[in-house]
């Protein structure tokens, strides 16, 4: 097998408050194979968004990064600022969550898709960037792309916006792809849609995906493994069909029990308040099981930090619960 | 407001203004009879016959209710006419017109200055927030806003005139000698301008902060659009919004900033011909020439309010066709 286009171990990030630190992430470990698709799912507020933002280097200034190993394409890095700097733009591209905001609202379409395009191809024409534009629009299925490329974003559907986002990481050409929540601002329909392009550009890019979603449903459909984070830890990792048909972690199955349309807006009362309690407060982690105060298969050896296991099927699991 | 046309906005705007110009106009013939000792005897003298304050009093309009009066004055603006020195008989109108280039000239200047000065401080402030430019500025700025520019003005005159005897003490230069003019431009210019360098840059670096903070320009980061090009281009357009509404208003102030100035330089101006008038109790051309200073303040507030709606593409939809979303 060749080697991994991403490979990172013991991911920790943590912001400095005022009086306190908050680790955010806690040792998550994330490899992404050459045209692989990784999902990664858990509640709102797990660390998903973190994880993607620290590939980019687009934490906050009051945020600290340290792996014990990062590598990307065959070169090690620190995910250090410059070393993520570089990557932008160029090898890892992103769709972001909310494309309400994610787009410039006094620019028009066309001058923004081609302004993302100028460190990935510097030598090129402003014209021709805005042909390339043109016809990626028109690939992500919006009409009238010649009109469309000059006008503002307000004057685009949720929908349509999001095509526009999608095509932004497309036209990079990226070798990574990040997809943070793309469909959770949109409502069902359009979400159905938007999710059909991503399909359609997954069959056909050669990119590596990680798509972060609280949406099973989306996972299944788009990626061949999923990580499954709680609190900033990865509790369970392995192929999409293994661990959805047979999750091993309490959490896992939680997640997976309380999921009722796969394509459902996000919203916080239908699906994620059916586990009871929240996720732990960052600054104040527990000692043992990150998960134990919401587990239904809590035991006393869950106050120790419990075990990292395998199952054979490329999947492992953390939990003091033997394989049933 | 959606549905709102631009003749809708624009009639809101205008009804304001126009609300403003006659309140302010009601204010001033309400205080010109307020002011104690009967105008026409300090004008006059004690000494003048019954016939002929009967006779001033009658031109100034003061033989009329208050209301007739606000009504007749703006009976003779509509026809361009805003009434006679009291003294040689000219027309306020050209004394105001004579007089406002040069007031107009320093408020201009002042705020081209700020403009000049401002935004390249408040690009810097926001690019390295909490470095040196930033911090200097800061402290600076929180120095000279808090300064009234009569202040400033005196202060400059002093060091920079009188003791260093760089630039000229008062007046407004030879006319036709460009050169002279300017010169003799520095000063009041600076002294106005200074609070509003700080002003403008405190604002705008404000405002160019929270649009970095903005999800947009978190979309350019990740696509590696350098620093400079999203503060300049992508940051600058949206942040100059605020900036160009206090501007618009600033101008208003600029120019009562202005009024104060000639007269602490004795420059000629409207605040020159305003201040000599009030001295002579010369009434019309102290209404006339608060009634253009109002105008003036109240026209460039619509200006600048109208082309902060330009600016805004969504704006601009919501008032062009009443298109939303
Ligand atoms: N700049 C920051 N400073 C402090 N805490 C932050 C900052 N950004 C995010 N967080 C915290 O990090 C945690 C994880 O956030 P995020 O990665 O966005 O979760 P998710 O994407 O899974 O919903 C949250 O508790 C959030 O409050
Ligand atoms: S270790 Fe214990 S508390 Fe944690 S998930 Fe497993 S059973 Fe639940
Ligand atoms: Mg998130």
């Amino acid at each position: 097998m060749t080697q991994a286009l991403l490979a990172i171990e013991d991911l920790h990030v943590s912001y400095r408050g005022h009086d306190s630190t908050a680790h955010i992430l806690d040792g998550v470990d994330i490899t992404i194979g050459r045209g692989q698709s990784v999902g990664l799912v858990g509640e709102s507020g797990s660390g998903k968004s973190t994880v993607a933002f620290a590939l980019l280097g687009l934490l906050g200034d009051n945020a600290e990064v340290s792996t014990r190993r990062a590598a990307f394409d065959g070169r090690e890095t620190s995910l250090g600022m410059d070393e993520a700097t570089a990557l932008r733009g160029t090898d890892i591209a992103m769709i972001f969550q909310d494309p309400m905001t994610a787009l410039n609202p006094m620019f028009t379409i066309g001058t923004q898709l081609v302004d993302i395009q100028r460190r990935r191809f510097p030598r090129q024409s402003r014209r021709s960037l805005w042909a390339r534009a043109e016809t990626m629009l028109a690939d992500v299925g919006v009409p009238d792309v010649a009109a469309r490329m000059h006008r503002y974003p307000h004057e685009f559907s949720g929908g349509m916006r999001q095509r526009v986002v999608i095509a932004m990481a497309l036209l990079v050409e990226p070798k990574l792809l990040i997809a943070d929540e793309p469909t959770t601002a949109l409502d069902a329909t359009i979400e159905a849609q938007v999710v059909e392009v991503l399909d359609r550009l997954r069959q056909r890019t050669s990119a590596s995906m990680l798509v972060v979603s609280h949406s099973m449903g989306l996972i299944a459909e788009l990626c061949d493994s999923v990580i499954v984070m709680y609190a900033g830890t990865v509790v369970e990792h392995g192929p999409v069909h293994v661990v959805f048909s047979r999750p091993r972690h309490p959490y896992t199955r939680a997640l997976l029990a309380c999921e009722i349309d796969p394509y459902a807006a996000f919203d916080l009362s239908q699906d994620l308040a059916t586990i009871p309690g929240t996720v732990p407060d960052p600054a104040f982690r527990p000692q043992g099981c990150i998960f134990a105060s919401r587990c239904p298969a809590r035991h006393d050896r869950c106050s120790e930090r419990p075990p990292r296991r395998q199952t054979g099927e490329g999947r492992t699991y953390s939990c003091w619960q033997e394989a049933a | 407001m959606r549905s709102a046309s631009l003749q809708i906005h624009l009639g809101f705007k205008l009804a304001t203004a126009a609300l403003a110009v006659a309140g302010s106009v009601v204010l001033l013939m309400a205080l010109t009879r307020l002011i104690p000792g009967d105008p026409a005897t300090v004008i006059l003298g004690s000494r003048a016959t019954p016939e002929a304050v009967a006779a001033l009093n009658a031109r100034i309009g003061l033989d009329k209710p208050l209301i007739e009066q606000v009504f007749s004055f703006f009976g003779k603006v509509a026809s361009g006419d805003l009434g006679e020195d009291v003294f040689n008989g000219r027309p306020v109108l050209s004394l105001v017109l004579n007089a406002l280039p040069n007031t107009a000239a320093v408020a201009v200047a002042a705020m081209l200055c700020a403009v000049a000065l401002g935004v390249p401080l408040a690009l810097f402030s926001a690019r390295w927030p909490g470095g040196k430019t930033d911090r200097m500025v800061a402290f600076l700025s929180v120095g000279f806003i808090s300064t009234p520019s009569f202040v400033v003005s005196v202060f400059l005159l002093m060091v920079f005139s009188v003791h260093l005897r760089w630039f000229p003490v008062l007046g407004a230069g030879e006319s036709g000698d460009l050169g002279d003019q300017l010169w003799h431009l520095v000063l009041p210019t600076a002294a106005l301008a200074a609070g509003w360098v700080g002003y403008i840059a405190r604002l705008l670096r404000s405002s160019l902060l929270e649009i970095l903070g903005e999800n947009h320009v978190r979309t350019l980061r990740a696509y590696g659009v350098s620093e400079t090009k999203i503060l300049m281009k992508y940051a600058l357009k949206p942040a100059i919004l605020p900036t160009l509404a206090v501007l618009g208003m600033g101008f208003g102030e600029l120019l009562g900033g202005a009024v104060f100035a000639e007269v602490i330089f004795n420059r000629p101006g409207l605040g020159s011909l305003i201040y000599d008038a009030i001295r002579t109790r010369n009434y019309p051309v102290v209404q006339g020439g608060v009634f253009v200073i109002v105008m003036l303040y109240v026209l460039t507030n619509l200006v600048a309010d109208l082309s902060q709606s330009l600016i805004d593409p969504r704006e601009r939809a919501r008032l062009t066709s009443g298109r939303g979303h």
